[in-house]
């Protein structure tokens, strides 16, 4: 199986962790090879917290600039700043609900407009997957489930040997019962928005 | 039941590198883990905490990496597998205990684990830990894979049993911090009692006992020569002319380099596992009929040294090379498609065509560095500092911490840092050596870990500094792990004493000791005031719990806080603090209401009083919701 290269950049606390988390487990059930790394050391404390997934046959837990498959972005700026390590070829799905870094609000650098984020990404990679994650994870019923509607629009791309029933699965085992429907909806949203 | 101890010999679990290392050491049936948290390594401390609440597995939080080695050291020698587990600067500390060992040498399998941190994600240095083996003579592995990590871990306790001697279990952040899949094997019950046969001519290392033991612990170097020399650990994969030596998580991205390239008919590559003592004779034997070497390795030319002694002991003329111009360097990271590069251009073979993106009309986004919580106690305390010293400039040694993050503006109160409880230190010099006012910043649990032999050189020497020891009640950096200041009774930990700061520094003999609550500004700046003006030592304890911590323990959190239309844009708040839970909209300060932690210190900070609570049930909160805690 060749391998395919996935990216997630997210802010600490939106819970790409626990995603990137519920696509491994997935991949192990399925018998797909998958080997992951985070850097996450100051996560808690507002910086970006990094993903890389490699599926199929490769030994590297990390992912070089320029050879991500998929970048799967949980905010737009992170998106657009995590932009090195997509190429030409590479499919965004990206988050359209900005977290403006607290620098921004010491007017220190200015946040990038939505409409120059989005055209960037589309001026320079194959395809561009723009939803508003936030709005979808409220209308799912959890604020918090942002990470599992980004899922399910991974998962609409056919882009990773992972089946969206694998997934679904997997969440099931692996995210709190609690949470579970509004996580399932999550998931559904996503799809459906990823069309 | 915990994960870890789930019992099904051949099931593979997806595990973080540091879970199949804690794995390793349940299957090889550890009884005793001492730590000290540190990043890359904290989560597998946190598993063998976890486990050890259900199992009898002994594990204990040290105060610092030096007791924790000196814990495990004694365990081993009552006949009890034991595993002293830190980050690389944690062998800074314990390497007094760790030279001497090698000498004492153990009688149950001991493992000392070492995580370094190429490119330093969260250190202040990035040393390489394999010298330390080669200083003190001891066994090292290195694993390459996850699944190797979980049998390396266990394969090290009996090597450390065949020896006599630990082993030093040495990894890096993209060990710890991988996840795969993980075959288990068989858990081990634990010998958690031994015993210790007194024979002190042999324990006892004064100068004629070392002599002895050196003359042994060289003996012991030949014997685990030997054994490195025919480990399965160190293989030889693929075929060719060229060759490549490497080692660690930099055999993968050799491995994935070469199948790219196709060419695995072409470079034949030697994987060293068990890397100290190295194996000199099959180093030679590889190296022998090949063309050119490449050494590929992270950090320093450790290896590349090694293989360039082994082929001149056995008169092997041939280009070796490593690090260098055009090569690897012997700062940061490795990566897949670096390796590539080189191990391309070193041999002449066509690399991949990497289409890269054009970036050059991408404008520059605004940094996300990491920032001080929303509602943090130490924003606080920089603030009241400030306004304690009025305009009496000061220098401000710090200390390792979530409150580093201290040393960005607005708040700007870290100036010099060099390792755990340098800042009570170095302010006894920057007070001695300039004229200057010296303030320093210490965390609750690094006062426990080194801070306390300063304050007591501080007073002997009759320093005059003011040290602020910022008291949130755990260790926040590496995920609110306990110290021996901790109420481990209030956490559902009995069997624990506490230890109290003012205890131990009124017990030293600090005679000006104020304790201040951080979200109490006015109060607090009086009270500083006070031991800022006073000669000689004085000591600023600044209590508040650690908002994350108290999140995390699902204690009540206070209303949100608003500006109101009495502001005055005046922007003292955030100007001043700077706290992630305020932003600017339309040119006016707003405050994020999930965000908000209600620490009021805004609403006392701001000149018309404008910040006022919302008057509401508090929201959900719904931002940096921690992930992987301790408790």
């Amino acid at each position: 199986m060749k391998a395919v290269r996935l990216v997630m950049v997210a802010v600490g606390g939106q819970g790409n962790l626990l995603a990137a988390h519920v696509l491994g487990q997935a991949a192990l059930e399925s018998s797909v090879p998958v080997h992951m790394s985070e850097i996450h050391g100051m996560a808690q404390r507002g910086g970006v917290v990094e993903s890389a997934m490699v599926f199929g046959e490769a030994e590297s837990p990390i992912i070089s600039d320029g050879c991500a498959d998929v970048l799967l972005g949980f905010e737009p700026a992170e998106t657009l700043r995590a932009l090195n390590r997509a190429n030409p070829a590479t499919t965004v799905i990206t988050s359209t609900s900005p977290l403006p870094p607290f620098t921004a609000a010491l007017g220190k650098g200015k946040y990038p407009e939505m409409g120059t984020i989005l055209s960037l990404l589309k001026e320079k990679t194959a395809r561009v997957i723009p939803l508003d994650a936030a709005a979808l994870a409220r209308r799912a019923g959890n604020p918090l489930a942002a990470n599992m509607v980004l899922l399910g629009a991974l998962c609409r791309t056919e882009l990773v040997p992972v089946t969206k029933e694998a997934v679904l699965a997997a969440m099931e085992t692996h995210t709190k019962k609690s949470f579970l429907p509004a996580n399932r909806e999550a998931f559904s949203l996503g799809f459906e928005a990823a069309a | 039941m915990h994960k870890l101890l789930t019992d099904a010999p051949g099931k593979k679990l997806l595990l973080l590198g540091n879970e199949a290392i804690a794995r390793g050491a349940l299957e090889a049936g550890i009884g005793c883990a001492s730590t000290y948290p540190g990043t890359p390594s904290s989560e597998l401390s946190l598993a063998l905490f976890e486990v050890s609440r259900e199992t009898d597995l002994y594990f204990e939080y040290s105060v610092n990496e030096k007791v924790a080695m000196e814990m495990a050291a004694s365990s081993a020698n009552c006949g009890v597998r034991s595993m002293a587990i830190m980050k690389h600067v944690g062998v800074n500390v314990a390497a007094d205990a760790l030279m001497t060992l090698a000498y004492v040498g153990v009688k149950a399998g001991m493992v000392v684990m070492t995580a370094d941190d190429p490119f330093m994600f969260s250190s202040q240095n990035e040393q390489d830990n394999r010298y330390y083996a080669k200083m003190a003579k001891l066994p090292m592995l290195e694993p390459s894979t996850l699944e190797e990590a979980r049998e390396m871990t266990r394969a090290a306790f009996d090597l450390s049993e065949e020896l006599g001697e630990p082993v030093i279990l040495r990894t890096t952040t993209r060990i710890n911090h991988s996840t795969a899949a993980v075959s288990l094997g068989e858990i081990k019950q634990p010998e958690t009692k031994g015993d210790f046969t007194k024979n002190p001519f042999w324990f006892v290392t004064v100068p004629a006992v070392s002599r002895k033991l050196h003359t042994r612990l060289l003996e012991r170097w030949k014997k685990a020569e030997a054994l490195a020399e025919k480990s399965s650990y160190n293989r030889v994969s693929g075929a060719g002319e060229f060759g490549v030596i490497t080692s660690g998580v930099s055999a993968c991205y050799v491995n994935d380099a070469v199948a790219d390239l196709s060419a695995r008919d072409r470079v034949s590559i030697l994987r060293l596992g068990f890397t100290n003592p190295p194996p000199k004779k099959a180093i030679a034997a590889f190296l022998a009929g090949k063309k050119k070497i490449l050494v590929v390795e992270e950090g320093e030319p450790f290896l590349e040294e090694t293989v360039k002694v082994a082929a001149q002991e056995a008169g092997i003329e041939i280009s070796i090379a490593g690090k260098g111009e055009g090569l690897f360097s012997r700062e940061g990271e490795l990566d897949p498609a670096q390796v590539r590069r080189v191990l391309a251009s070193r041999f002449g073979l066509p690399d991949l065509a990497v289409q890269k993106i054009d970036l050059k009309n991408v404008p520059e986004i605004p940094a996300r560095p990491p920032n001080l919580c929303a509602g943090c106690p130490h924003r606080a305390t920089f603030y009241e500092i400030y306004r304690a010293l009025g305009d009496r400039e000061a220098v401000f040694p710090t200390d390792i911490g979530c409150y580093t993050l201290g040393l960005l503006p607005p708040l700007s109160s870290a100036d010099f840092l060099l390792c755990m409880g340098s800042s009570v230190g170095t302010a006894g010099g920057f007070a001695q050596f300039t004229d200057k006012k010296v303030v320093a910043f210490i965390g609750d649990s690094t006062f426990f870990h080194a801070g306390i032999p300063g304050i007591v050189n501080a007073l002997f020497n009759n320093h005059d500094f003011t040290l602020v020891i910022l008291d949130n009640a755990t260790t926040a950096m590496t995920g609110h792990q306990p110290h021996p200041g901790v109420d481990m009774e209030a956490l559902g930990h009995p069997g624990y004493n506490r230890v109290h700061i003012e205890d131990v520094i009124r017990g030293l003999g600090v005679k000006k000791i104020v304790v201040t609550d951080p979200y109490k500004v006015r109060k607090s700046i009086e009270a500083m005031k006070e031991a800022i003006d006073y000669k000689g030592l004085s000591v600023i304890i600044s209590r508040r719990e650690c908002p994350l911590f108290s999140r995390m323990l699902k204690r009540k959190s206070g209303h949100p806080f608003v500006v109101t239309d009495k502001c005055q844009n005046h922007r003292v708040c955030v100007d001043r603090l700077a706290c992630p839970a305020m932003f600017v909209e339309n040119g006016r300060v707003r405050i994020n209401g999930t965000m908000c932690t209600g620490c009021a210190v805004c609403a006392q900070v701001c000149p018309e009083n404008a910040i006022l609570p919302l008057k509401e049930e508090p929201v959900a909160k719904t931002v940096a919701e921690p992930e992987k805690d301790a408790f």
